[in-house]
């Protein structure tokens, strides 16, 4: 018990220094940089040419797609992996049924195929 | 030496704690300085393959040249544009790279575990951890407010989402095999049985294709397109939040380089040489694979790079899991 708590210990150690590094590295680079703004140097940099409007447009709507898909298969490698470890103890159940499992999403990755959802024109 | 930082087994004190944290950051450190050298590895192999010489000015071959530019960017404006939206701005960098450094916890460097969690779910660990990043730099395409970062920012999550399912999914062969997340028990069953990358070969092809679009690096390096988008993402960072953008980006190198050389090619065993030996030959050939890939290929068109995750890739990671799967069970069984 003592190695697990004190490897997940570990890992939040890591996550610290991970947000501690930046924020000081960023806070301690304040007194060597120098800061100097000014309007044109402020403006967004569009390989010189002068903006027109913004830029918080609305998106094209098939990356929502893409990301409705990645949803869909992300959560299925979710489920896959706890079946993957304990594989040696399911036997041929756990086999077919992770087989019928995987079959029910390739039948949803043809639908999209399909539908031509996959195509980026 | 290393039987002093010794933590695994210890009851938890101060004295463990500040174990643990020195361990973190003899790791930080130890990162810091191979980035470093990894920017000057890639220059100088992608000099040599373009019959250049690379950096050569900057102390004796050129060494210091990488410590020069951090200090150059270190001493260089923090610019926010007038438009852009200024928290998400400033915090943007800092949420890709927090992810980067902390997947290395689960990294086995050694047979010895004193720099690594031995942690139960470390694959998936990783694997959740490093998609953070992708809102990290969605967050900064889209708080510049300029439209090169909003198309590269956008056109980067929707690369990494879509490569990150090929990705998961090559790794499902290797689980299937060891029975464990571990990282440390992978390589165990590495020993036992043999490198992962003979029985699961396919599952490899897939891995090292989703890692290199994973990793936005040529060929699959279309959100930093320069010819079409300046520069992607980043575009309108400078200074120290650039700086963390490309550490992010190849700590990422390093780390899959890692988890290559662990779950496919046995990490640290191997015959005669001390382990972190063997684990360093095996991660310095990886990166220098990808910078092999940088100097070779082309890039590919943005239609090709999503259908050829969708199309290929996927089908191509199913198949290898099911063969997997029932190759298994045959042998359990027979």
């Amino acid at each position: 018990m003592t190695a697990y708590w004190n490897s997940y210990l570990f890992v939040v150690i890591f996550i610290v220094i991970a947000i501690g590094l930046p924020v000081v590295a960023l806070a301690l680079g304040g007194w060597l940089r120098p800061a100097n703004p000014y309007q044109e140097k402020l403006e967004p940099y569009e390989s010189g040419a002068e903006p027109v409007g913004s830029a918080h447009v609305r998106y094209n709507a098939r990356y929502y797609l893409f990301a409705l898909l990645f949803v869909v298969f992300d959560v299925e490698i979710l489920f896959l992996y706890p079946w993957a470890v304990a594989f040696h103890e399911l036997g041929l159940f756990g086999l077919i049924e992770a087989l019928i499992f995987m079959a029910m999403l390739v039948i949803g990755l043809v639908y999209a195929w399909r539908k031509k959802v996959l195509e980026w024109k | 030496m290393i039987a002093f930082f010794s933590w695994v087994h210890q009851a938890l004190t101060w004295g463990t704690v500040l174990k643990m944290v020195a361990g973190a950051l003899i790791v930080l450190f130890f990162l810091l300085g191979a980035v470093t050298y990894m920017l000057y590895f890639e220059r100088k192999v992608i000099g040599w393959m373009q019959l250049r010489i690379g950096p050569n000015r900057v102390g004796p071959l050129g060494l210091f040249q990488s410590f020069a530019d951090i200090l150059k960017l270190l001493a260089k404006e923090d610019i926010v544009p007038a438009e852009a939206d200024k928290p998400l701005f400033l915090i943007a960098p800092i949420v890709a790279f927090i992810p980067s450094f902390a997947v290395m916890a689960v990294i086995p460097w050694t047979a010895s575990h004193v720099f690594t969690a031995d942690i139960a779910v470390a694959l998936l660990y990783y694997l959740a951890l490093s998609s953070i990043t992708i809102v990290g730099i969605m967050l900064g395409g889209w708080a510049s407010n300029n439209k090169y970062s909003l198309i590269g920012g956008m056109r980067s999550a929707a690369q990494m989402i879509s490569y990150e399912i090929p990705l998961g999914m090559s790794l499902l062969g290797v689980i299937l095999l060891a029975g464990s997340l571990n990282i440390v028990d992978i390589v165990e069953a590495q020993r036992r049985f043999m490198w992962f990358v003979v029985p699961q070969f396919l599952g490899f092809c897939v891995f090292i294709v989703a890692a290199t679009a994973e990793l936005n690096r040529t060929p699959f390096d279309l959100p930093e397109a320069e010819s079409e988008l300046v520069a992607g993402y980043h575009t309108e960072y400078s200074g120290f939040r650039f700086a963390f953008y490309m550490l992010a980006e190849y700590l990422y190198v390093f780390a899959i380089s890692c988890l290559g050389a662990t779950l496919f090619f046995g990490g640290w065993s191997g015959p005669l040489l001390p382990g972190w030996l063997w684990f360093a030959i095996k991660v310095t050939a990886f990166i220098f694979f990808f910078f092999w890939l940088r100097a070779t290929m082309p890039r590919i068109r943005v239609d090709q790079l999503m259908s050829f995750s969708w199309k290929f890739l996927l089908p191509l990671a199913l198949v290898n899991i099911v063969l997997t799967s029932i190759i298994k069970y045959w042998v359990n069984a027979g």
